[in-house]
This record gives structure tokens, C-alpha cells and sequence, in this order.
């Protein structure tokens, strides 16, 4: 990963592009430093942003997918079948190109988080010394799902290290050789984009507890619409995107430019709060960095049969609605908010608990290890009503085993704020949250935090339901019940589509299990990104490159683009010239303003100049202004004529030397020499005008006259 | 500019507090709609009708929004009258805890009213429910545009869960109205907390304005050896608080020394609330104190092992035990009902709260020791048991009026929720001691503060940059964002800056450095010396930089 500096510049036929920003001004600049990998919900894209000098990190993921290129922890027996051979048998090590990029660019000033997943990659650069002063900005609900996030991946990590033994200074073992090639064209197989061979470069060794403390530290939670100051001239704000529990898009406000960032967002959900764009309304930039469509929505809708409406046809919909010029706005926002995505995804969950029930019924168990907290507890929710219908006769057990199960299950029924509209009714309705937490009470769904719990081998009973982690099928139980139930062609596996299935299944081979590959709607939706620009009027969108046939450019739209692509950077030309500035009127009463014209006037003006959130002002300074009547700064010409006059209204006698000519060019010397009340010489050119006297109070005098003849301030 | 503040309640008194401030512009926004629980004719709600221009019957145009900070009925009782009946139809602000509990409270009373005290009903049910799916919720600390200019914030205040203190900007202008607060923690709720934020106005709780509190420990002792010592002796206790708050804060307290001591005596809750209560503090569990939060992974500290279900029959049962009954100041239901059974006896404990209102039972138990009390003229009880008045109350002492009020250093104070002399007494010390002015208007008074108003002006980057300190001296970390800072929030100093206004008609004024003025006039400088006349004298004066000087011994050299 390297940090290419390019300059990118709007395309000319733009008639409104911004101008080009001076050498020296403050520049905003923006890097990409990560696309993602699976379209960004478990690897969502990172940036590098420069903003009035300071330095601030969007989002830093771990990318988990090097791990397909090692072997699951043996187990006895079980491992000497799988076709595992040329994976490596090590301590994996993760990717993190963000942290490795951002380490390299030395300093951060600010990181702004936006999912969980977006925290997962910090400690890796927390956990550097030079990192210490650096700030996290993150939703007290995306903090702690991702900090519970991290705890299970350190807790998973430790089987391979109670296997392998501790990690040593030195590189491990498969760094070399065979094994190292073998790892390169896994990793050139998931990251293909990447042009040079540098992937080992951005490879790491896992962080520590102490590190993901030490991170969390770092962190300032904030509650979505919360306005922070960050030091002093960054407003950041978090507003919810709808995708998961806890996140948000960003809008970052300077002194001169706010721009929104804008992840992966959904406008409407079963589960997080709904995506708020109006908050984002009249933003100047926004920083566009939804991958989702991407991820294979396509391909999988297809798969899904003919529950999915085509998104191409939603495409060519809004189309021909939307590009009319007589918009209308609420159309625009009944078309993004329309409850289809919802419908749709029930529609998918619904699925999914058919096939459960098939598996169920023909005496078959079901592994679960999805990573995406929203569907677990939308699965659950629905499971349990399937299962109610379906009038099964002996009860299936439902199992929930992670280290971080209970915290998970209790938490997610704490935290009314952070949930859709339909779920915050049941707090004032005073009913449960979500549907799990009937299941508890009734005995139908239990949470374990090992497989090698205790209560675990007194509950177990097949067929059975199982939600573990992890879904990259290396970590955790999911391994191992997998190898319990993969030759058996009754049992079902529910991965999700994104995840190398061939890759990651690869060491289970052969499978009579089942497989249901299925995805969820991760953000906006291709047709709704026009109608959403729209709404929020940007003046600039940096969109990424790779996705540019999604939006393009037309000549109607009144916002231009600017097309970022992974590693390069593109500086974003200044929105304003000047800054806004209050003043109070404590300072406004102290000037002494100076009519030049009808139309214009000037004051000096000396005050204490203050920053407070994100805002300069301009309070009166201590020390009085200096009030001599001395002005400093004069300009224009001295009309010549004028002269004897002034000086004779302040009771000055004077005479102009003999060639005396008032009409003669202005440019010429005229000297004038006075003699009451003292002694002087006053010598006028076009530019210049030099009073010569040994008395002050006479040349006070003198000045006072010239004064009121004279532009000057 | 000016803030004109309407005191419709809660002036110089404590009861249906409503404070209406309007700001330029035209915002006008209504803090608290409470009832007073003294009164039973048209004193009981605020005066409404001060709000109404003459002639006028529009309640949603006179006013922007309605905030109302907790669910303590002198705070929002009036609210569904104020909506259904007066008909106001606009934004109304709450947190989540309290929309979610506001219903229960206000259907408590309603109750009470009717089904009890037998008074027409100012409000249904229906009216109750349809008045709540009005109300907005708010989180802390969001910032909520109410509309383009007018902007609120809630920050915790403690006192019970969900309470908010409100902060309202309009352009420049901004207040802080603090609804009720507790300034130190309590078993189940954590203390107030607010930014440092810049202020014209800080409205301010006062029922404590003359007490500072001692130690919390010791009233919480003198509180539970009442209690032992009174079923120790075979007898009842009766608690009367409302079903949310206090009840859980003293079940904490009981809970936890029943487990230590090994007590067997039952405590009883009345009503169903408490399993309905229960569960919304388990979902409400992120508004309550940092201890609760933490241990709350394991155990829900809100599932008593000690409280059992109570049956009415069982107000006649022999034996010890403890009751917590609603309403909470004895004003009528259940609690009134236990205590005619219970007070004879000189066994039995009436425990009240640190504050009763005037005209309810328990104001009469705690004024002097009365030994009979007249229901109406043909019921009356005679009082034997024990009284002990609970000291500890979940509002600020006078010390934390002084501390918040310093640490937010407003322009101004207005106080309101407390007793006439000891708000004389809180208004004296925050002139003198803090250099503020303060008032205390009566119910219907309006106060009139001034605002200072910035004007928007327009910098050049020049200006900015050459007045902009290093960037590292301006450590981030070093910014003070909660009590004990100096600076207020996010805020940084930079040099004293000078520059030239320059104003254009019809143009935004602008600042410019001294050296941009001339450029962008198009003028060219007419320099101006002072030089001796004759070149003998030694002392020469100049106007202004090196430069100028420069070129003015070249033109000595001329000469």
C-alpha cells in the first residue's frame, strides 16, 4: 500500500467547478487508502483526510480474508481428512492496509469511526508510539459492538496460539519459502486490484487485549446528531446510516467546508435506526464511499429466485422519474424511504428460515456464522415465530455460542435510541426490544460462551440450531461443528455470499452438507443514489472511480464530481475564499469607521482572535484599542488646491513657494512653507507627502489638516 | 436583541412548573408543563392564556415547541390538557425514558382524580395516549433543529431517569433551563453533567436554595434503622413514593441491607407497576448511573430478591413488613388508603419524602406533629405511628445550585421551583459571590434580559492565517470538555488580531490585513513622513514599518 500523490482535477466541461485552490491555502485533500473487500460491511473502504491542516482517518478495518490462506486449528482425527494440505499451519497473521498506510503517513490527528467493523484495525496503530495523542471519534453502540468484536477475534486467535505457541520476535516460519508463495497467490486471489506485489506488507501480527483497551482509551463515544469539537475548528457530527446498530455517516464542518462522509448506508431498516440524510442536507462535499454494490447483490438476487425485485429495473425506474426537472422533493424521498428494502430483506430472512425449517425437519442441524449482528437478531426473530407456526413437534434448541453471546444478547435490548422507529414503539409500549428476548425466557434459545461450556454438553440435543462465529470458517466454533456435521447432507450451512465459498470451504472438502449462500442489502441501492444527490445538493462529490458508470456525470446536475481511486490522493479545491468570521458587538461599538464614498467605508480594528467550535470570533482584546491619531496607512493623491484651505481651517498660516500653480499636473513637487503657529515645510507629490518641522505640537497641527484631505486609515 | 422569560409556574413557589421564553424572531419555546398538586381549581395548570395575543385562540402559532424535562407530574401534568384540551398541536420534546414513562405517571394521577377524589376529568386516558404519540424523543446531548433557527439540547440532569437539563439557542442567544437536578449521584442515577457552554440565561431549580447536605452515607443509615427498628417491633412501614424513582432508589438501598442483615420481613410493591417498571429500567438501563451500567452484564440490579407481589387483602395481615404505595405525597389512591389503616398504631413507620407539597398529607404530616388529620368534614384519622422524614431527596443542595451556576457563568440567572425566602437568600449569593445578576419572578411575571449579538462578518485566509498560532501549541488533548475546564467547550485562543474592516454597501463586511486593504480598493499608498527642518535636530519620526523609514532617508539624501 503506498500513498501516491496525484492531482486530480474536474473534468473541464463542469461549468461549475470550483476554482483551483492557491498553493499555499489550506487545502482539503483526500486519500483513499482502502476499498474494501466485500463491499464494505465486514471491510468497510478507508480514508486519509486533510482538512485545514489537520490529518484525519476515516475508518480502519481489519481485513480478515488473508485468512482463508491458513489452516484451522487440527482437531484430532477430523484434520487429517479436508483438503488442508497446502494451507499454512502457523499463527496467522491479518491484513490491515489501513493501519499499515496510515502508520506510514506518521501522524493522524483524528480518527472518525464509523461501524464497528470501521474499529476493528485500530489497534494496530494505536498500538504504535506515535499514535498516542491521536483521537477516536465513534457511537457509544459501534464502540462497544466493535470492542466485543475485538475481544472475540483476540479470544478465537488464542486456540492457534495454544497450538502454535506464542508468537516470537522473528518472523514466523512460513514467512519463507513455499508456504510464503503459497500465501501470495491466495492474497493476490482475494485482492486483485492490487497491482503490486506488496500485500505481505500490510500484513500484521493480532493485537493484544491491552492494545484494544488502550485503543478504546483513545475514544471519544458520541450519541448520533452530537456536535463535537475537535480542536477547536472541526465540528463532527454522527448521524445514523441505517446499516447496522451504531452506525453513522460523519459530517465534518471547518471554518470554510463541511463535507459528509458517507459510508454504506440503508434508507430504511428492521433493526438500526433509519439512514437520517436530511441531516446532511447542504453539506459542500461529500465524500462517497458506498461499496456496497459491489458486494454481488446481482448474481445472489438471481440465485435468491424471483423474491427480488431486479435492480436494474429500479434503475431504469428512477430514471425516467427522477431526471425530470421538475423533481419533487417529497417524491424523492417517499421513492428512497419506501419500505421495499425492508420488505425485501424480510422477504430474504424469511427464506432463510424456510431452509432452517427443511434442514429442521428432515433431522438435519443448522450452523449459522454470519457476523452481522442486525440479521442474527432479525433471524432470531423471525425463527421464533417460524417455529411457533410450523408445529414442530419436540422442540428444536436454539444456541448462541460466543465468548460475547450474553453481552451481545443483553445489550441489544438496551439501547431504545439506536433502533428504528417501529422498534422504539415497543419501549414506550413497554414490550421487549427485539424477539430474543421471549426466547431466553422461554428456554428456546441459550448462550454459551465456549463449545466447551459447561451447561453446553447437558443442552445439547441434535437437531439444533447454531449461531457461532466466525464466518471466515478459521476461527472459532464454527470450525468445529462443521467438521461434526459436514458429511452429513440433512445439515445445513448458512454462509454469507461475499466470502471466497469456494476458498473458504476448501479444507471441509468433501461436503454433503448443505450450503445456502445468501446476502443482505449493505447500502444504497444503485437506483437511489441520484434521487439521494438530489436531495442533499453537494457542491462536490468524490466518488470512487471504479464506480463511476453507477452516477455519471451529466451536464443537468448542478454538483460536479471529482473520482478518487484507491491510493491516490485528490485535492478538493476550496468551497470559500474567506473565512466566516463573528464579530461581537462589543467590538463593532468600538470602531471608528472612516467613510471613503457613498458605498464605502473602513474601520481599524484590533481584537482577540478566538476559535470556538469551529467558529473565529472576534472578541474586543484587553488592551484598548490604540486610539493615537496617527493614521497608519494613507493612499490615493493629495489634491493639491485643496491644501491651503485645510490648512487655514486649523488656523495655520502657510504660503506656496513661487511656482505655485494649482493647475499644473498633480505629479509634480508642491512645497508649502508655513509660519504660524511654528516653523514648516510641507512638500506634496502624487505619492508622497513629507511634513518637515522641529515642533511637534506644529506638526500635529499640520498633520491633522492633511488628514481630513487625505485617505487614510 | 433581547430574551423576555414568562414565569407561568413555579415562580416563588414549587408546582406546575412552565417557564416560556421567547427569543428574537419570534421562537418561543415552553419549558415544563406541570401541574400543581396543591390546587384543585383553575390553579392547578399554568395561565395559558398569558401566551395568547388578545383575540387570539392559536396555541400551536403562539409557540414553537414544548420541551418538558422529566415525568414528575408538577412537570408535565398539565401537558395533555395543554394539547388534547387547549389544543396545541406542535413539536413536544422529551427523552426516552420519559415519553416511555410519562403515560404511567400521568394515568397514576388521573386515577387518582377520578376514580379516588371523584373531581370531573380534565383529561381521559384516550387524551393521555393520543397526546404522547406527539411527543419527539430525545437522546443526550443530540442537537435537535426544532426548525432552521431554533435549536435544543439535553444534557443529564440526574434527579430521576430520563431528566434532562434543556439547552435552547436561537442565532446567538442562548439559555439553559434546568428542569430539576441532582448534583451528586444516587444509587441508581449518576449526577448532573453539562458541557461549559456560553449563556445569556441559566433558569435554575431552587428547592434547596438555603441546605447544604451532609454525607449521603449517614441519612441513608438513620433511613434504615427507622425501618429495622420498626419491624424489629412488629410493625408496618409504609412508603409512599411514586411507582418510578424514589421506590427504586430505596428498594436498592433495602434490598441490599435485607441481604446483609438476613431479613425475612416481606417488601411489598403496590400495584403492578413494579414488574412493568422493572422492565423498562432493563431496557432504560443506559440512563442510569455508571455502577448500574457496569454490573449489569451479570445481574439486573433492578431484580429484587427480597420484593414480593402485594394483594390488597393484605393491608389487614398481622405482622411486620414494608409497603411501597403510591402516590408519593399521601395526596390520595392507595397510599391514603394503607395509611387511614396503618397510622393509629404506634408501631407502624410512615416514611415521606424530603419535600411534600403544600395541601397534600404529607405536607400536613411533616408541618409539626399533628396527631389527627381531617380528610374531609366527616372523615379523620388519628395519628399514632412513627413519622420519619426522608432527607434525602434527588435534588441539588444549594452548594450545587452555586457550583453549576459558576461553572456555566451565564449572563444571567432566573430562579425558579423553590420557597420565596431562601430563593432572596440564593439570589443575594449569586450577586455577591459570583458577580451575576438574578431574579425571582412570581407566577405571570415576565423578566426581560438583554443579549449580546455578533455580527457576521467575512476574513481573508491572509487575516486568518497571520493570526492563527502554531498549530502544536494547540494540543488537542488539552481541550477541557467537562467540569473544571477554563475554557469554554472546544474552544481556542488565538492572538490579538489587527486588521481593516472594510464595508461595502450592500456587500457582507470584511477583515483584512492591512497589507490587502489598498489591493483590494485599488489604491496606491501615499506614504506620509514627518522629517526635521533642519537636518541639524536628531530626532526623526516616521509613520509606520521599516520600509517607510527607508525611503525616507533616501529623501533625505535628496535634499
Amino acid at each position: 500500500m503506498k500513498l501516491v500523490s496525484a492531482k486530480l482535477l474536474p473534468s473541464p466541461s463542469l461549468s461549475r467547478a470550483p476554482q483551483a485552490p492557491d498553493a499555499n491555502a489550506h487545502v482539503t485533500s483526500q486519500t483513499c487508502l482502502d476499498t474494501g473487500v466485500d463491499g464494505g460491511y465486514y471491510t468497510p473502504a478507508s480514508h486519509l483526510l486533510e482538512v485545514e491542516g489537520l490529518r484525519i482517518l476515516l475508518d480502519c478495518p481489519i481485513d480478515l480474508s488473508a485468512l482463508t490462506a491458513f489452516s484451522a486449528v487440527p482437531l484430532g482425527a477430523s484434520s487429517s481428512s479436508g483438503d488442508a494440505e497446502d494451507l499454512i499451519r502457523g499463527v496467522p497473521y491479518y491484513r490491515s492496509p489501513t493501519a499499515v498506510a496510515a502508520a506510514k503517513a506518521g501522524r493522524i490527528d483524528a480518527v472518525l469511526v464509523s461501524s464497528a467493523t470501521g474499529l476493528l484495525g485500530l489497534p494496530f496503530l494505536t498500538r504504535l508510539p506515535g499514535f498516542a495523542n491521536t483521537k477516536v471519534y465513534v457511537t457509544e453502540v459501534a464502540a462497544r459492538m466493535g470492542s466485543l468484536m475485538m475481544r472475540e477475534l483476540v479470544e478465537m486467535h488464542r486456540e492457534f496460539v495454544r497450538c502454535y505457541g506464542p508468537d516470537r520476535d522473528q518472523s514466523p516460519v512460513w514467512m519463507e519459502g513455499e508456504k510464503l508463495k503459497k500465501l501470495m497467490s491466495v492474497l493476490q486471489k482475494i485482492t486483485t486490484e492490487d497491482e503490486e506485489n506488496n500485500n505481505l506488507a500490510a500484513l500484521v501480527s493480532l493485537y493484544s487485549l491491552d492494545n484494544i483497551e488502550e485503543c478504546m482509551q483513545k475514544t471519544q463515544y458520541v450519541k448520533y446528531g452530537e456536535e463535537v469539537c475537535f480542536n477547536g475548528m472541526l465540528m463532527l457530527k454522527a448521524s445514523s446510516s441505517g446499516l447496522e446498530l451504531g452506525n453513522c455517516v460523519w459530517t465534518i464542518k471547518g471554518p470554510r467546508a463541511s463535507m459528509t462522509y458517507l459510508p454504506s448506508s440503508i434508507f430504511v431498516s428492521a433493526h438500526a435506526l433509519d439512514f437520517d440524510y436530511s441531516s446532511l442536507k447542504g453539506n459542500d462535499v461529500i465524500l462517497f464511499s458506498d461499496f456496497s454494490s459491489l458486494n454481488g447483490m446481482y448474481d445472489d438476487n438471481k440465485k435468491m429466485g424471483e423474491h427480488i425485485v431486479d435492480e436494474t429495473d429500479i434503475l431504469l425506474a428512477s430514471n425516467s422519474v427522477f431526471r425530470d426537472d421538475g423533481m419533487d422533493e417529497d417524491e424523492t424521498i417517499k421513492f428512497l424511504c419506501s419500505n421495499d428494502d425492508i420488505a425485501e430483506e424480510i422477504e430474504r430472512i424469511s427464506f432463510i428460515c424456510s431452509c432452517i425449517i427443511d434442514a429442521i425437519n428432515s433431522g438435519g442441524s443448522v450452523l449459522i456464522p454470519i457476523g452481522r449482528i442486525g440479521i442474527i437478531l432479525l433471524l432470531l426473530e423471525h425463527m421464533s415465530e417460524t417455529l411457533h407456526s410450523s408445529n414442530m413437534k419436540s422442540q428444536v434448541p436454539i444456541f448462541m455460542i460466543s465468548e460475547t453471546a450474553e453481552e451481545i444478547i443483553t445489550f441489544t435490548n438496551a439501547l431504545p435510541e439506536w433502533l428504528c422507529k417501529s422498534r422504539q414503539e415497543k419501549l414506550f409500549s413497554c414490550e421487549p426490544l427485539f424477539g430474543h428476548v421471549e426466547l431466553l425466557k422461554e428456554g428456546k434459545l441459550s448462550l454459551f460462551s465456549h463449545l466447551y461450556s459447561k451447561g453446553l454438553l447437558a443442552a445439547w440435543k441434535e437437531p439444533c440450531i447454531v449461531f457461532c462465529p466466525h464466518w471466515s470458517l478459521r476461527h472459532g466454533p464454527a470450525v468445529h461443528l462443521l467438521h461434526r456435521w459436514r458429511a452429513d447432507k440433512r445439515c445445513l450451512l448458512v454462509l454469507e455470499q461475499g466470502v471466497d465459498a469456494e476458498l473458504t470451504l476448501k479444507p471441509f472438502m468433501p461436503l454433503a452438507i448443505q450450503v445456502l449462500g445468501c446476502s443482505f442489502l449493505s447500502g444504497i441501492k444503485v437506483g437511489k443514489i441520484d434521487p439521494l444527490l438530489g436531495l442533499l445538493k453537494p457542491k462536490l462529490i468524490l466518488f470512487p472511480e471504479g464506480q463511476k458508470s453507477l452516477c455519471p456525470a451529466t451536464d443537468k446536475q448542478p454538483w460536479s464530481f471529482l473520482y478518487y481511486s484507491k491510493g491516490k490522493t485528490i485535492e478538493v479545491p476550496n468551497m470559500r475564499e474567506e473565512f466566516e468570521v463573528r464579530m461581537t458587538t462589543e467590538v463593532a461599538f468600538g470602531l471608528q469607521p472612516r467613510q471613503l464614498d457613498k458605498t464605502t467605508a473602513v474601520a481599524r480594528l484590533k481584537a482577540k482572535l478566538l476559535l470556538s467550535n469551529g467558529q473565529y470570533v472576534l472578541a474586543a482584546a484587553k488592551s484598548e484599542l490604540d486610539r493615537s491619531e496617527r493614521h497608519l496607512l494613507h493612499w490615493g493623491t493629495v489634491d493639491a488646491s485643496c491644501i491651503p484651505s485645510a490648512l487655514q481651517e486649523k488656523g495655520i498660516v502657510c504660503s506656496f513657494s513661487a511656482d505655485a500653480d494649482y493647475s499644473a499636473p498633480s505629479d509634480r513637487e508642491r512645497v508649502i512653507s508655513i509660519t504660524s503657529p511654528g516653523e514648516a515645510l510641507v512638500k506634496v507629490t502624487s505619492e508622497r507627502t513629507t511634513i518637515y518641522c522641529d515642533d511637534e505640537e506644529t506638526a500635529e497641527r499640520v498633520y491633522d489638516a492633511f488628514r481630513s484631505i487625505c485617505n487614510g486609515i | 436583541m433581547a430574551i423576555e422569560c414568562l414565569v407561568l409556574g413555579a415562580g416563588q413557589e414549587v408546582g406546575k412548573s412552565c417557564v416560556v421564553v421567547t427569543f428574537g424572531g419570534g421562537k418561543r419555546v415552553m419549558f415544563d408543563c406541570g401541574m400543581h398538586m396543591g390546587h384543585r381549581d383553575s390553579r392547578r395548570y399554568p395561565d395559558f392564556d398569558r401566551l395568547l395575543a388578545d383575540g387570539a385562540a392559536d396555541y400551536t402559532a403562539a409557540i414553537s415547541c414544548v420541551v418538558i424535562t422529566h415525568f414528575h407530574l408538577d412537570h408535565i401534568g398539565a401537558l395533555p390538557y395543554f394539547t388534547e384540551v387547549c389544543g396545541y398541536h406542535g413539536p413536544v420534546y422529551m427523552t426516552y425514558p420519559t415519553k416511555a414513562l410519562a403515560p404511567l405517571m400521568l394515568e397514576d394521577y388521573r386515577k387518582v382524580m377520578v376514580d379516588h377524589r371523584g373531581e370531573e376529568e380534565q383529561y381521559s386516558y384516550e387524551d393521555i395516549l393520543r397526546c404522547m404519540r406527539k411527543v419527539i424523543p430525545l437522546d443526550l446531548k443530540q442537537t435537535i433543529q426544532v426548525d432552521k433557527d431554533l435549536s435544543i439540547r439535553a444534557y443529564y440532569a440526574g434527579h430521576v431517569l430520563g431528566a434532562a437539563m434543556i439547552y435552547a439557542k436561537v442565532g446567538d442567544a442562548a439559555i439553559v433551563y434546568t428542569g430539576d437536578y441532582n448534583m451528586t449521584p444516587d444509587r441508581h442515577l449518576g449526577a448532573a453533567q453539562i458541557d461549559r457552554l456560553k449563556l445569556d440565561l441559566l433558569i435554575t431549580e431552587s428547592t434547596y436554595a438555603k441546605t447544604v447536605r451532609d454525607s449521603k452515607h449517614a441519612r441513608e443509615r438513620e433511613f434504615l434503622k427507622a425501618v429495622h427498628k420498626c419491624v424489629s417491633g412488629g410493625g408496618k412501614v409504609l412508603i409512599p413514593a411514586f411507582a418510578l424513582g424514589r421506590a427504586q432508589e430505596l428498594c436498592i438501598l433495602l434490598d441490599d441491607y435485607w441481604e446483609r442483615m438476613n431479613l425475612k420481613i416481606p417488601i411489598y410493591f403496590s400495584a403492578g407497576l413494579t414488574i412493568q417498571a422493572n422492565m423498562y429500567y432493563k431496557m432504560l438501563i443506559g440512563w442510569t448511573s455508571q455502577k448500574i451500567k457496569n454490573s449489569y452484564t451479570v445481574h439486573n440490579p433492578f431484580d429484587f430478591k427480597h420484593v414480593c407481589h402485594f394483594e390488597r387483602s393484605f393491608i389487614n395481615n398481622p405482622g411486620p413488613c414494608v409497603l411501597f404505595a403510591t402516590p408519593g405525597m399521601i395526596s390520595g389512591g392507595f397510599s391514603l388508603e394503607v395509611f387511614k389503616k396503618w397510622a393509629p398504631s404506634e408501631k407502624n413507620l410512615v416514611t415521606l419524602p424530603g419535600y411534600c407539597v403544600a395541601g397534600t398529607i404529607g405536607h400536613k404530616l411533616m408541618s409539626g406533629k399533628p396527631t389527627r388529620i381531617d380528610i374531609d368534614k366527616d372523615t379523620h384519622i388519628d395519628v399514632r405511628c412513627q413519622i420519619h422524614q426522608l432527607s434525602f431527596s434527588p435534588h441539588t443542595d444549594s452548594k450545587g445550585i452555586m457550583d453549576l451556576t459558576e461553572f456555566l457563568s451565564p449572563s444571567h440567572v432566573i430562579l425558579v421551583h423553590g420557597e420565596k425566602p431562601q430563593m432572596a437568600f440564593l439570589k443575594e449569593r449569586i450577586e455577591s459571590e459570583l458577580g451575576m445578576q438574578c431574579c425571582y419572578p412570581a407566577n405571570n411575571e415576565t423578566v426581560s434580559i438583554p443579549t449580546s449579538q455578533n455580527l457576521k462578518i467575512n476574513a481573508t485566509e491572509k487575516f486568518i492565517v497571520s493570526f492563527c498560532m502554531d498549530e502544536t501549541e494547540n494540543d488537542p488533548q488539552k481541550q477541557n470538555l467537562n467540569f473544571g475546564g477554563d475554557m469554554p467547550q472546544g474552544c481556542r485562543t488565538e492572538g490579538v488580531a489587527e486588521g481593516v474592516l472594510l464595508m461595502e454597501k450592500s456587500k457582507t463586511p470584511k477583515i483584512l490585513r492591512e497589507d490587502e486593504l489598498l489591493h483590494s480598493l485599488g489604491m496606491e499608498t501615499h506614504f506620509v513622513h514627518f522629517e526635521p527642518l533642519h537636518p541639524s535636530s536628531i530626532e526623526v519620526k516616521h509613520t509606520g514599518e521599516s520600509a517607510v523609514q527607508q525611503s525616507s532617508l533616501e529623501h533625505l539624501d535628496c535634499e
